[in-house]
């Protein structure tokens, strides 16, 4: 039957031999393609438009930070599962509200964060060498031997696999080989957390200026010893006796701080005994004015004071004790009457 | 034998003595790349358990009616090729339309099958002559091609199964993964040689 269709008379001679399987293989070919494009008209799925606005808005950059495969992933899932909309990191709160616009909803940016580096060592000048590596220019590599070419087995080790692995261009590495993070370009996306292999990233609410420079969990003399630029954490604990409000923990010769806790005042760096705790802030913060006319006398701001510096009897105005005052402005949001301000 | 005799002895051959996994030693780049989770090896094996019975359906009407009356059974490898990718892109359509939750289970494994190589063996398996010098007739390839893809199944979810529970031992480092899966594979192919010997 079929063999009507294509055998023509000729006879089995070479052309045929030849002509036949292009013959029918083709016209499978075509069948198939045709059927196909058939089916993909009757069958076309159509995709929610919002996905590709969406997909417009975000910054691309498939970064991963949302925790979806890419941006168009993250697109997706806003659409389809009702996924948070300010979970783009490098999109920050220009991508919010534009999504917020196209999915109709209300959503904060969240806190932005940025990557800071706990380690103080890692550069040409102030790292202590254990011996010398020849291997791949890699931290990763470079840690599977003998952990590490450099002494402290906690610290960077120097090979910038986290400057690789950024690619906002944010991180940075100065004439003296140390690693530096660019806060305006860094997106949190995490990719630099990931790569080092020392897990020496941290992502950091931009806010926050308090940060121990350090990731060693050596006991006391060996922990200087060790370190290259010898400011390391020795597990000491005066910072977290120090903190007001109990925002750090010593585990394992190491203290580390919850940023959700800390009120930024810069105390525990003021009591650092090795000056690992750095404070960028330190100096510039204003002390606490309480103006007596506005001041009705509640005593909230006397109670939220993490260092008693505010007194006062109850429907008597109140006074700050400038000695006292650590410059946190943690009285200022809660006073009710505003009638505090940091000068 | 009757029918279902025939079926019995057919299913203990596809699925224990001529596993296409540990026997055949054909579709190991799923076995090995899609058996870290139960969930996806169990997707997994349900698109190729249906993608291996319409492959031996289709491939066996075209080298039937097409190939062997114009001679051309050597060119079966590249029609059937052909025909499953173009089955897989078309099955593809059809699920991502009418059953869109089913179509994300699967994901990119469906389109993955088409390249396959125990699609392309069951089809090719189907044609070629039994030991006694018989063929498969329609009814039984495909029976086959639907036997095999549960034989593959079993293995994978086996396997998957396995991995599930080894993620959770104390391993050495450099143990953990892949190189511990590739000896679970030897393992596990080692135990199926002992179904070879048997007769059904």
């Amino acid at each position: 039957m079929i063999a009507t269709i294509f055998i023509t008379p000729l006879a089995a001679s070479t052309a045929s031999t030849i002509f036949l399987p292009v013959i029918i293989l083709g016209a499978l070919g075509l069948i198939f393609g045709l059927v196909l494009a058939f089916a993909a008209k009757v069958f076309a799925v159509k995709i929610d438009e919002r996905v590709e606005q969406i997909i417009a808005a975000l910054p691309g950059a498939n970064c991963g930070a949302c925790g979806q495969a890419g941006c168009a992933g993250y697109a997706a899932s806003i659409v389809e599962s009702d996924t948070a909309i300010n979970l783009c990191a490098p999109g920050g709160a220009a991508a919010v509200e534009k999504i917020a616009r196209i999915m109709g909803k209300t959503a904060v940016a969240q806190a932005r964060k940025v990557a800071v580096f706990h380690c103080s060592s890692g550069g040409y000048n102030n790292t202590k060498w254990k011996y010398a590596y020849q291997g791949i220019e890699s931290c990763k590599s470079a840690v599977n031997i003998a952990d590490g070419p450099n002494l402290c087995s906690w610290g960077c080790v120097g090979f910038n696999d986290c400057q690789k692995a950024c690619v906002f261009d944010a991180i940075s590495v100065d004439e003296q080989g140390i690693r530096k993070v660019d806060p305006a370009k860094c997106t949190a996306c995490g990719a630099c957390v990931a790569a080092c292999p020392r897990k020496l990233i941290m992502l950091i609410p931009e806010t926050k200026h308090v940060v121990i420079n350090c990731s060693s969990k050596a006991k006391m003399p060996l922990a200087k010893q060790l370190c290259g630029t010898e400011k390391p954490c020795i597990g000491c604990g005066l910072c977290s006796r120090k903190c007001p409000v109990q925002a750090i923990t010593v585990d394992g010769n190491l203290a580390r701080i919850d940023y959700a806790k800390c009120i930024d005042c810069g105390l525990c760096a003021t009591v650092c005994p090795t000056k690992c705790i750095t404070d960028s802030k330190a100096g510039k913060r204003l002390k606490a004015e309480i103006e007596a006319e506005k001041c009705i006398g509640c005593t909230i701001c006397a109670k939220i004071c993490p260092t008693q510096a505010i007194s006062g009897e109850l429907k008597q105005a109140h006074s700050v004790n400038k000695d006292a005052c650590i410059g946190c402005e943690q009285c200022v949001g809660k006073c009710p009457k505003k009638a505090i301000i940091m000068k | 034998m009757g029918f279902l005799g025939q079926l019995f002895s057919m299913a203990i051959a596809a699925i224990l003595i001529q596993n296409f996994v540990l026997a055949r030693f054909l579709g190991l780049c799923p076995y090995l790349g899609v058996s870290k989770k139960l969930d996806s090896a169990f997707g997994m094996g349900m698109a190729v358990i249906f993608v291996m019975t319409m492959a031996s359906a289709f491939c066996y009407i075209i080298y039937q009616y097409l190939l062997v009356p114009y001679g051309l059974e050597y060119l079966q490898t590249l029609a059937f090729i052909l025909t499953i990718a173009a089955l897989v892109q078309f099955v593809e359509m059809v699920i991502q339309k009418n059953s869109p939750a089913l179509y994300k289970s699967l994901g990119v494994y469906l389109p993955l099958i088409t390249t396959n190589c125990a699609v392309l063996g069951v089809a090719i398996l189907n044609i070629t002559p039994l030991a006694d010098g018989s063929r498969y007739n329609f009814l039984w390839s495909v029976l086959n091609g639907f036997l095999s893809g549960v034989g593959f199944t079993f293995v994978l979810l086996a396997m998957a199964g396995i991995r599930e529970r080894l993620e959770l031992v104390d391993m050495p480092k450099s143990m953990r993964g892949m190189p511990s899966g590739l000896i679970l594979a030897g393992i596990m192919a080692l135990a199926f040689y002992g179904f070879m010997g048997m007769k059904v």
